[in-house]
């Protein structure tokens, strides 16, 4: 059967279903059924009418698809007129049955919550458990401990909040590593969403408050054969068994070897698109081996623990992925954009 | 950093990667290149124009009507606006029909009167600067109509490369080619520059007063601050513009050509990375001494800034002033102006630290600043000093000095650093030989010596000696060189964390679930707060209105209910879990408490055509706090507890026998509420949540097995008696068979007297062993109203 002719079918089932069950009254269902089964100008008619012009060897198969439409949508006339009937009856509740049903406000959790619940389950599955920490730091969990001195450009990457001298919010996730190995001894395997903060004021791409998510695995024998191993794990986990993910060679203080990590693109899978301005990728985080000195910083033995750490933006993967714009539709509160994510949790 | 694909191809001969490929192997090798953007493409329609005549456009002073040779044989009228417009002078030229950067077409026209057909062109208009104070004139000799690109060898790309603060090397072309060629297995080298005899190797000239240096001595004060420094005198130079193939390499990595001088020693800190100061000799004193600044002491850099130095800022000085600011600018006083015949070049080494510092007090980064303060190859001075002394020679002629006078004991050498091919598996989970080893680093210029069987011996070449100094920084660079995608990504078992997850994660997602499901939805807000909503200050705040971390949430999510008010919205259920700061407890961090707060204001439901409109009320707020209250395991009672609520109509949420107040709900002021005249009450709660605050386990109870008995009550209770205190009495005077008491009706009007009100009160009795009969229930029902009636005077209704 030549895929013309198939699809000729499909969209005429597909129609024929849709006008049968919106009509109203036998007049409108009679219309419907001179439209679709006419005899003289109905459109499976139409459709038979070509089935003279196939090719003989392609006939039967041809006849009998037209023929099961064709049933079918008798099929469905045929109930609609006994519905109607029934609404005709005497003893027939009155009811106008096409006034909308009575319905509860819907509510949605935020999408970037959203995000983050899923990161985090997914990784639940790779076993890390949660951990948090609070946003309010010295300078020593946010740069000191993380390898970064204070009087070296690395730390201008983030322009950040003072509160006092050496007090800060913090501009990273990251302080909750050293907090969680300061607490506790390997094994370990967490992941810590919150808020961070950097001097950046409002625009289509930067918030001042924004969301950050960090992962950690330390352990004997930790390598980046694991790091490469678990995170394109969760690619999958999180954006489809067909995600890819690509390393690439960076720099974070607290993290050698670095790399940013790329995945596949979520909008074009891959072949180019204005999403990923025609690469195919889209870079989704930051990871990395676990710098020695920051095991020295928290008192473990770096000869002996390996680790990798991983950070990601929960609101940026939340814009890709809902296709929202600006950033600042995150956290504008405005219920418009909000409602749109009821349904989903 | 700005890199032309042209001069990447001078460093790298054989390279045959084009701009994009380039760029894409330098993403891969831990440069990505933000955009490659094609400097010829646009200006194809450009051509050379030749001003054969300039005279005044006869109705307008400013103008100049020119006539333009733009080849083919014909010349052409053009009306020029800018000034500078000299006979015999050769201009980048748009004829008609030529497409500008910008997709600006030009068209011929008429301006006052005279006809005008074609544009001569400033270097903005043509994407190649900012400078547009005057049609661009080229320095040299060319074809009228020939193409503009090719005559000024504008076929170039520039590639932005975005350099990681640890790679300083790479911020120069020497620095990405040497990557470039690695990685193609190329070399990287500079070229003999064209039309300049190579000069003798410079010298060095340490006494005070040796001839050698051309009568300038140089002395260091802070050698911590700057290790070394040349100074290197020039005589004899003519300044002045460019040639146009320095000068188009400058503008291809996005530089506006200055003079020759300082055109070359830009040239140099683009290639090599080294930054290069030229003093004008003559007004400089012979004795240069490199110290830090005195108290009080000015100075007036070269962008005309007056500026106060403090003694933390190091200086170079002659015997009277300051003459320059250390790797950050130079001073006005001695800049080399088109009078100047002589220089003394500098090259020097400053201490990363104390660079960054200076430029951070005087908010003045420049090129040489970003790269002193991330690390200059101490190896490379003598090459840069050479590079710039022959290129100077060359574009400006003069004579160069057979020695530099120097003076600092220089960097001391880098360690060598050793590497463990166990540890190298041990990080990067796969094995390397030392001859893998070996061939992965060598090119990069470390030197590679087995030391030990399993053992590798690295010294670290002058341009890497700012990021390699321990092992793990030599594992990263195998693993880069090795490439990232070439490991395996096969997962291996790994062992269950030690750290459980933290008790609020779970809280705030049921309390997600419960509210969501209520019809709520999450906001996530900014803690930035007004002054008079937070306790806590930033130093830095990015408005006033946002100077403090908020005191608690609800305020902010009123504001959140306003800006929604504002764009008509009626129905507005919002929460947060969110962070409220308190001044610090002891300390100067603040303390911290993870908060839920929400919002309600407008219809209870979708508008529906079976009924009427309901707005949130204060049960709405009460039975949400509730049931709040009930996931937290606190208790809820009414009371004033918040500033921002109705002290009347306000709930507060207590923890424990003690009643700590955790939290509080009821109607938001209205006079805190900037709403429209059509919005009704909002209604508001918020609560802390504590990681002990779980609700109470499950347990589950027999089930009845026999029937229960229900009996109403109708009351009457004076106003000022509430319910509750009745329902209390009712519950202690039932016996053991009352199991349940709630009110199911309150009546006010007709048939009640004034002061008072009717509350009907449905009562259900059961025994657990059989089922109850009338006269043990009427029993029961006689006790409580006896009780009623002697303690709380309430009467049934008749």
């Amino acid at each position: 059967m030549t895929s013309n002719l198939e699809q000729d079918l499909a969209a005429l089932e597909a129609e024929g279903r849709r006008v049968i069950s919106e009509a109203a009254t036998e007049r409108e269902l009679e219309a419907a059924r001179v439209r679709l089964l006419g005899r003289r100008d109905g459109r499976l008619t139409a459709i038979m009418r070509t089935l003279a012009t196939l090719p003989a060897e392609a006939r039967p198969a041809a006849g009998a698809r037209t023929n099961e439409v064709k049933q079918t949508l008798t099929r469905l006339i045929d109930e609609r007129q006994a519905w109607l009937d029934a609404q005709k009856r005497d003893d027939a509740p009155v009811e106008d049955l096409t006034l909308p049903g009575r319905t509860p406000w819907r509510g949605a959790r935020h999408p970037v919550t959203l995000v983050i619940d899923e990161i985090c389950h997914v990784l639940a599955t790779l076993g890390f458990s949660r951990a948090r920490g609070p946003e309010a730091e010295t300078d020593w969990y946010n740069f000191t401990a993380l390898n970064t001195p204070l009087d070296h450009p690395a730390a201008d990457m983030h322009d950040t909040f003072y509160l006092a001298p050496g007090v800060l919010l913090r501009s990273h996730t990251s302080p909750v590593q050293v907090r969680t190995m300061q607490a506790h001894a390997p094994p370990i395997r967490i992941v810590a969403p919150g808020v961070v903060y950097r001097r950046d004021p409002f625009d289509a791409s930067h918030a001042p408050a924004f969301d950050q998510l960090e992962g950690l695995a330390v352990d004997e024998g930790i390598t980046f054969v694991d790091l490469k191993a678990t995170l394109a794990e969760f690619a999958r986990g999180m954006f489809g068994s067909r995600a890819r993910v690509r390393f690439r060679p960076s720099y974070f203080p607290f993290t050698e070897p670095s790399a940013e990590v790329d995945v596949s693109c979520l909008i074009c899978g891959g072949g180019g698109c204005s999403a990923c301005k025609g690469t195919g990728w889209i870079e989704i985080m930051g990871a990395g081996m676990v710098h020695p000195a920051v095991f020295e910083h928290v008192g473990y033995d770096p000869e002996r623990y390996t680790g990798f750490a991983f950070g990601m933006g929960p609101g940026r993967i939340a814009m890709l992925r809902y296709g929202i714009p600006d950033i600042r539709l995150l956290y504008d509160t405005d219920v418009r954009f909000l409602e749109q994510f009821t349904g989903t949790s | 950093m700005n890199i032309s694909y042209r001069w990447l191809l001078d460093l790298v001969p054989g390279l045959d990667a084009g701009p994009q490929e380039c760029a894409d192997r330098l993403a891969m090798l831990g440069a990505p290149v933000d955009e490659v953007v094609d400097l010829g493409g646009p200006l194809r329609d450009i051509v050379i124009g030749r001003v054969e005549r300039a005279g005044r456009h006869p109705n307008a002073d400013r103008l100049t009507l020119c006539v333009v040779d733009a080849g083919g044989g014909d010349t052409v009228q053009v009306v020029c606006g800018a000034p500078n417009v000299t006979e015999g002078a050769y201009y980048p030229f748009a004829p008609v029909g030529a497409r500008l950067p910008g997709d600006v077409v030009i068209r011929r026209a008429r301006i006052r009167g005279e006809e005008s057909q074609g544009m001569l062109c400033s270097p903005r208009e043509l994407g190649l600067g900012r400078d547009h104070e005057g049609i661009m004139q080229l320095q040299g000799t060319f074809t009228p109509g020939a193409s503009f690109v090719a005559a000024l060898g504008l076929d170039d790309a520039r590639l932005a490369v975005d350099v990681t603060p640890n790679r300083p090397d790479l911020l120069s072309h020497l620095g990405v080619a040497r990557e470039l060629a690695a990685a193609y297995g190329l070399n990287a080298a500079i070229n003999a520059l064209s039309g300049a005899p190579a000069l003798p190797p410079i010298g060095d000239a340490r006494a005070e007063a040796d001839p050698a240096a051309g009568g300038v001595s140089v002395r260091i004060d802070d050698v911590d601050l700057c290790p070394r420094y040349f100074g290197l005198v020039i005589r004899g130079v003519k300044v002045g513009p460019s040639p146009e193939w320095l000068a188009s390499r400058l503008r291809a990595v996005g530089l506006r050509p200055i003079s020759n001088v300082v055109d070359a020693t830009n040239h140099v800190l683009h290639e090599l990375g080294q930054p290069l100061h030229a003093f004008d000799l003559d007004r400089l004193g012979p004795s240069v001494v490199v110290r830090r600044a005195r108290h009080g002491e000015r100075m007036i850099t070269l962008d005309g800034v007056d500026r106060a130095l403090s003694p933390q800022m190091l200086v170079i000085a002659d015997d009277r002033r300051p003459v320059a600011i250390a790797g950050v600018m130079g001073g006005a006083d001695t800049e080399v102006q088109e009078s100047t015949t002589a220089i003394l070049l500098e090259c020097a080494l400053f201490d990363p630290q104390s660079v960054r510092a200076t430029r951070t007090a005087l908010g003045l980064s420049t090129d040489a600043s970003y790269r002193f303060e991330r690390g200059v190859d101490p190896d490379g001075m003598r090459l840069a000093i050479q590079r710039a002394a022959e290129l100077i020679a060359a574009v400006a002629g003069g004579s160069v000095e057979p020695a530099a006078a120097v003076a600092g004991p220089g960097l001391s050498p880098v360690p060598r650093v050793q590497l463990r091919l166990a540890r190298v598996a041990q990080v990067l989970g796969e094995p390397f030989t030392a001859d893998q080893v070996a061939g992965l680093l060598a090119p990069l210029g470390f030197g590679v010596v087995e030391a030990a069987p399993a053992s590798i011996s690295v010294t670290v070449p002058g341009h890497r000696r700012h990021d390699v100094g321990r092992e793990e920084d030599l594992i990263e660079e195998i693993a880069r060189r090795h490439g990232y995608d070439r490991f395996s990504d096969e997962l291996r078992p790994f062992r269950p964390t030690a750290v459980p997850t933290h008790p609020l994660f779970r809280l705030e997602d049921r309390l997600r679930t419960v509210l969501v499901g209520r019809g709520c939805l999450e906001a996530r807000t900014a803690a930035f707060a007004p002054e008079d909503a937070g306790d806590v200050a930033l130093l830095l705040p990015l408005a006033a209105t946002e100077s403090r971390l908020r005191r608690d949430l609800l305020p902010g999510l009123v504001r959140r209910v306003e800006y929604n008010f504002a764009r008509g919205a009626r129905s507005i259920r919002l929460f947060e879990l969110g962070t409220a700061f308190a001044r610090p407890e002891g300390g100067d961090v603040p303390a911290e408490s993870t908060r839920l707060a929400l919002v309600l204001t407008g219809p209870r439901q979708p508008a529906h055509w079976s009924g009427t409109e309901e707005t949130f009320d204060l049960w709405d707020v009460k039975g949400i706090a509730s049931e709040i209250a009930a996931e937290l395991g606190l208790a809820l009672a009414p009371g004033p507890a918040a500033p921002i609520l109705d002290d009347a109509l306000s709930f507060r949420l207590l923890a424990g026998e003690n009643g700590e107040v955790r939290g509080s709900a009821g109607r938001i002021r209205p006079d805190l509420v900037d709403a429209p005249a059509w919005a009704g009450d909002v209604w508001g709660l918020e609560v802390e949540l504590t990681a002990s605050g779980e609700a109470h386990p499950v347990r589950f109870r027999p089930l009845p097995a026999h029937p229960s008995v229900e009996r109403d009550l109708a009351l009457l209770l004076p106003a000022s008696l509430p319910a509750a205190h009745v329902a209390a009495a009712v519950r202690d005077a039932g016996g053991e068979f009352l199991e349940h008491v709630a009110p199911f009706d309150v009546y006010v009007g007709a048939g009640v007297a004034d002061g008072q009100r009717s509350v009907a009160y449905r009562l259900r009795f059961r025994a657990a062993d059989r089922t109850l009969t009338d006269a043990e229930v009427d029993e029961a029902v006689r006790r409580i109203l006896r009780r009623l009636n002697d303690d709380l005077g309430v009467q049934q209704r008749a």
